[in-house]
């Protein structure tokens, strides 16, 4: 069963009593250099937001160590299925941020070809991240079927599915735990208890004593972790990942942590978020725990932490500079990828489009706001 | 009378409506101390308390599901769903169960509610924050669905749809939120749920609509004007079950119709109107029924201004229907 209290490993201090990291000081780095630069890419597109250049961004401040944690635990041929609030596990496995940033404009760059709105990321390479669904929970048992076809072949991969408190509340995590219990699939269901779900509490979500112990119905394993220690994450994930790939099936991992911002752009949370909340969570910053510890064993100093910020500033600032000068997407994409093959009545609905371009020329740009 | 956003009306209509009767209860994912995401139900929870305006969990069958034992049950349940695009999971609560108890309980049971949702394009919402999915619902006998495109209607249709005795499907214009104002009364008034609204009279054709494209229409029609052609605009507010009279007299008054919908054209509402006219009014109609809608694709972002009618086509419609 669930242990009730969220496990974690880095004490105030920066020692980790117990635990053996066994990384080397580069794979240290690099696991904050991750969080860093998903901080930054936060920061600059809340930044790009309202000075009206992008239309809408998700706040991720706060989940680094819960969204890098688990990536550094995974392989990149792990397939992800994240939620939209996820930026740092793309960013760990070596999505450049210019990628996310086309998304973030919707230009013609975009991997999506500006289909969705931003932080709805696609991406088949460095690592497979399934496309972005707004809809909660729409993701987890497609991550189940997923990992039962890397199960029926023999494949040693897995699949995260990952989402938010307000997840647990739908449909599809029900289904999604019990067929993954049934099949023993090689999953990891990741719920990343961020205290809200856009500005409902998790008192409205759920009677249970917490997230974690859902999964002991279906007869899945569930654990509960301090989300802003990425040592605790980083080892249940392990765990889980070592569980499922030989085949003994899937985990439910909550992770405790905090959204340090709004839902979305357009959200207020000094609305419905308590000051004395957002303040206890502001001194359990996930960068200054895992920094206590590289601090304390050597692997950070001032400059260096110094000139980590500042790179991960210049690429992020680099990517917005150059999604912005990207094209918008052709008219031709608003007909493309819906079928294999462009069907008749699509053709034809296409071309009298362009048609009306020719003769009375194009739409006047949409000045629409999200929401209204 | 106060001058209103759409919004601010529908505020006002689920006011009065808690007002009136205790039984009505307003809920769904961030209702409550929120307002909604969009505030349509702004202050109800600190005017009236948790009890009568809540949050749920996120599940928008477990709303639906839940809405439909309450109404059974006597309460009049005004749920919410996010956005229309996320109404899905709750198909089946409304679509086989809401819509259908009446029939299949030879009216033993009923589930007089409503469910408010939000849908349509405008706003760089993407796929998942601007479909109209009319279309699916209207396929569905049981369901009542209705679009307001005015701050009165909104209000008045509202409360019309909340009195109603069978399930209403309230989709509301989120483009309109608030892009326009009108005078609404204040205190409890309905709007029938049966009769379409002439928007605009003209005698050279008619533009059928609803929803956030009767602004639309109507400017097109202004554009019209200028080139000599006058331009009926019906708006029409109810669209199951639909004002088959008033839309065939519209359509025999001019001989030449304009459908309007910003759903995709396959199969969407825009086929059923045509229908209806070639089939009962064929001998008045003097051009081809023409649509102008959405794409039959889904519904893109960043291209949304190209995929949203807009005046440029709605104009050139009219014209050339105008010209046949």
């Amino acid at each position: 069963m669930a242990s009730r209290t969220p496990v974690s490993i880095i004490e105030p201090d920066g020692t980790t009593p117990g635990y053996d990291h066994g990384l080397s000081s580069g794979e240290l780095l690099r696991i904050y250099s991750s969080m860093v630069l998903t901080r930054a890419f936060d920061d600059v597109c809340i930044k790009l937001q309202r000075s009206g250049r992008i239309g809408f961004s998700i706040p991720n401040k706060g989940i680094e160590a819960t969204q890098v944690g688990c990536a550094s635990a995974l392989s990149p041929d792990d397939w992800f299925f994240p939620s939209y609030r996820d930026f740092g596990m793309p960013l760990y496995h070596g999505v450049e941020p210019v990628e996310m940033m086309n998304n973030m404009f919707g230009n013609a760059q975009d991997s999506a070809r500006g289909r969705q709105m931003p932080v709805h990321f696609s991406f088949v390479d460095p690592i497979r991240l399934v496309s972005i669904s707004s809809p909660i929970g729409t993701q987890i048992p497609q991550a189940v079927g997923a990992a039962r076809a890397f199960q029926m072949r023999g494949e040693d991969h897995l699949c995260l599915a990952s989402f938010g408190d307000g997840g647990t509340s739908s449909s599809g995590f029900h289904s999604a735990l019990n067929f993954a219990g049934v099949w023993k699939a090689p999953v990891i269901f990741l719920c990343q208890n961020n205290g809200y779900a856009i500005s409902c509490p998790t008192s409205s979500q759920t009677a249970s004593e917490s997230f974690g112990i859902k999964g002991e119905a279906y007869g899945i394993p569930g654990v509960i972790v301090d989300g802003n220690d990425v040592f605790a994450v980083r080892q249940a994930v392990e765990q889980a990942a070592t569980r499922a790939r030989a085949g003994l099936g899937p985990t439910l991992i909550e992770c405790v942590t905090f959204r340090m911002g709004g839902h979305s752009t357009s959200d207020d949370p000094s609305r419905y978020v308590p000051k004395e909340l957002m303040e206890y969570w502001a001194g359990r910053d996930p960068i200054m725990i895992y920094e206590s510890v590289l601090f304390r064993e050597g692997h950070l100093d001032e400059a260096r932490k110094t000139q980590i910020a500042a790179e991960a500033e210049a690429r992020v600032d680099a990517a917005a500079k150059q999604a912005a000068a990207t094209d918008p997407p052709s008219l031709e994409t608003i007909f493309s990828d819906v079928y294999e093959d462009i069907p008749q009545h699509i053709r034809t609905q296409g071309e009298a489009a362009f048609d009306l371009v020719a003769r009375k020329g194009g739409a006047a740009g949409g000045g629409g706001e999200f929401p209204l | 009378m106060a001058l209103l956003t759409l919004l601010q009306a529908i505020n006002d209509g689920l006011r009065n409506a808690l007002q009136d009767d205790p039984s009505v209860l307003v809920f769904g994912q961030d209702v409550g101390p929120k307002g909604g995401v969009f505030l349509a139900t702004e202050n109800l929870t600190s005017e009236f308390g948790e009890a009568r305006c809540f949050d749920t969990p996120l599940s928008e069958d477990g709303i639906i599901g839940a809405a439909i034992g309450m109404a059974m049950n006597g309460l009049k349940p005004v749920a919410e769903i996010q956005f229309q695009d996320f109404i899905f999971p709750a198909f089946d609560q409304i679509v086989s169960e809401a819509a259908k108890l009446r029939y299949r309980s030879g009216g033993q049971y009923t589930a007089p509610m409503v469910i408010r949702t939000p849908y349509g394009g405008g706003i760089r919402g993407g796929l998942y924050h601007s479909q109209s999915g009319e279309a699916y619902f209207c396929h569905t006998p049981g369901l009542k669905v209705v679009v307001p495109s005015t701050p009165h209607d909104a209000k008045g249709l509202l409360m019309a749809s909340i009195a109603d005795p069978d399930p209403v499907l309230f989709l509301e214009p989120k483009a309109l939120y608030r892009s326009l104002k009108g005078e609404v009364p204040s205190g409890s008034y309905s709007v029938d749920l049966s009769t379409l609204r002439t928007a605009r009279e003209g005698g050279d054709v008619t533009v059928f609509c609803y929803g956030a494209m009767v602004p639309v229409a109507l400017k097109a029609a202004d554009q019209a004007a200028e080139k000599g052609i006058e331009v009926c605009v019906v708006d029409l507010r109810t669209l199951l079950p639909l004002d088959e009279e008033g839309v065939l007299d519209a359509a025999k008054r001019t001989g030449r119709v304009v459908i309007l919908h910003e759903a995709p054209r396959f199969c969407g509402y825009g086929a059923e109107l045509s229908a209806l006219i070639a089939e009962n009014a064929i001998e008045y109609i003097e051009a081809p029924i023409k649509r102008v809608t959405g794409f039959d694709t889904p519904f893109p972002n960043t291209l949304e201004h190209h995929y949203l009618p807009d005046e440029r086509r709605v104009l050139d419609a009219i014209e050339t229907t105008h010209a046949f």
